[in-house]
């Protein structure tokens, strides 16, 4: 099959004809235009206003994180072929001088770089749980974090960039107050994407825990039921569902690595709701099309009264 | 069960000492005694798993990647008599 033919293909072109988005030259990089961002604006602050009522705390991140944090959460172990780190010049005048000639030389100069002791954040929730270490009040805690993720899986296909924002709505408590934050968001998530002329399926799920050890992980997490994901057929019958959001009960996974205790001196369990921004916005401009001005009206008043609340 | 199994399960608890990350010595567990339920993890399992084939030399053949071949001694005693039997 040949590029052209992908399903991808004709959505991804459409996207960027109509300056949604604009290619930065390596695979699933993207820079995003002023229509994208005001979708994107508008469903951030429709799904801030649906879960109002969690009275959620809230936290930004940086885009990457301490390395010492990263270790905690076993992602290298899990997801090696994701993971990014950041590498920094830490060299002298002669180290520069050979940085120099390597690159005029059209060699990798990227290799005379050291690690710089953090990495790419690849869960915009990762860094809270290190906020979290102690014990949680009575009720648990509830936050919103917005924060962007670096998963290395380059690709074609729009709908899978390299970064990407996350916005959750994390539970940190105890296994019960987990699941019932997992369980009880989750349909309200899938009637505010309905309300948005969107078909989804809540579907069980897995990560692409790596290589045969990764089997194990993906067979406990589905054996459990930890992981659904909210899927839509943004290539209609051409290509598979697409995950545009997913909830997670992580189990004390978290509570372990990171010393959380509930308030009943028990390690804390958490669960958390997140919803892809940049597939979700891409979800719609692919169902309803490039000029938003043309989006049923059901839609638009949905996206843009939320802010009148 | 052919009289090998005797160094499988040594094999086995010194993995499980090493890698198992459990909330109780190995000593107190039985060939039956619930590894989850001792606090076996699932990122435990994983460390768990490469370090008997790396002492047995053998490799668990993709269809034993579940988590019952994790859930006590005895199932991973049987799991190593089958990836034998697959090599």
């Amino acid at each position: 099959m040949s590029t052209a033919e992908q399903p991808w293909a004709a959505l991804r072109q459409r996207l960027i004809d109509a300056a949604v988005l604009a290619e930065l030259g390596e695979p699933g990089m993207f820079a995003l235009g002023g229509k994208f961002n005001q979708v994107f604006d508008a469903l951030d602050d429709l799904y801030v206003h649906t879960f109002a009522d969690l009275d959620a705390e809230s936290w930004r991140f940086p885009p990457v994180e301490p390395k010492s944090l990263f270790e905690k959460t076993d992602y290298v172990a899990s997801f090696p072929q994701l993971t990014g780190s950041l590498s920094v010049f830490t060299g002298d005048n002669r180290e520069h001088a050979e940085l120099l000639r390597v690159r005029a030389a059209g060699e990798p100069w990227e290799e005379l770089l050291h690690p710089g002791g953090l990495m790419m954040s690849p869960a915009a929730c990762h860094p809270l749980y290190a906020l979290l270490t102690g014990t949680l009040p009575e009720a648990g805690r509830t936050f919103d974090v917005l924060g962007s993720c670096f998963r290395h899986e380059p690709s074609p296909d729009p709908m899978r960039m390299q970064t990407f924002r996350m916005h959750e709505f994390v539970h940190a408590g105890t296994a019960e107050s987990a699941q019932a934050h997992r369980d009880s968001t989750a349909p309200r998530l899938v009637a505010m994407l309905e309300s948005l002329g969107l078909e989804i399926e809540y579907v069980p799920a897995n990560d692409p825990f790596f290589g045969r050890t990764g089997r194990i992980m993906a067979a406990n997490q589905r054996e459990a039921a930890l992981k659904f994901e909210l899927t839509t057929k943004v290539y209609q019958d051409q290509a598979g569902a697409t995950a545009i959001g997913s909830a997670n009960y992580h189990n004390d996974h978290f509570g372990t690595a990171f010393g959380i205790n509930s308030a009943d001196g028990q390690v804390a369990h958490t669960a958390c709701l997140g919803l892809g921004m940049e597939r979700t916005v891409l979800a719609l401009f692919a169902r309803h099309g490039m000029n938003i001005s043309d989006w049923p009206q059901s839609v638009r008043s949905v996206l843009w009264k939320a802010n009148e609340h | 069960m052919s009289n090998n199994t005797y160094e499988d399960r040594l094999a086995i608890r010194e993995a499980l000492k090493q890698f198992g990350r459990l909330n109780k010595p190995v000593a107190e567990l039985t060939d039956d005694s619930d590894l989850f339920g001792a606090g076996f993890t699932s990122h435990a399992t994983v460390n768990v798993m490469l370090a008997i084939e790396d002492a047995l030399d053998i490799e668990f053949p993709d269809e034993l990647l579940n988590r019952s071949t994790f859930v006590s001694i005895e199932a991973l005693a049987g799991a190593i008599q089958l990836s034998r039997g697959q090599q």
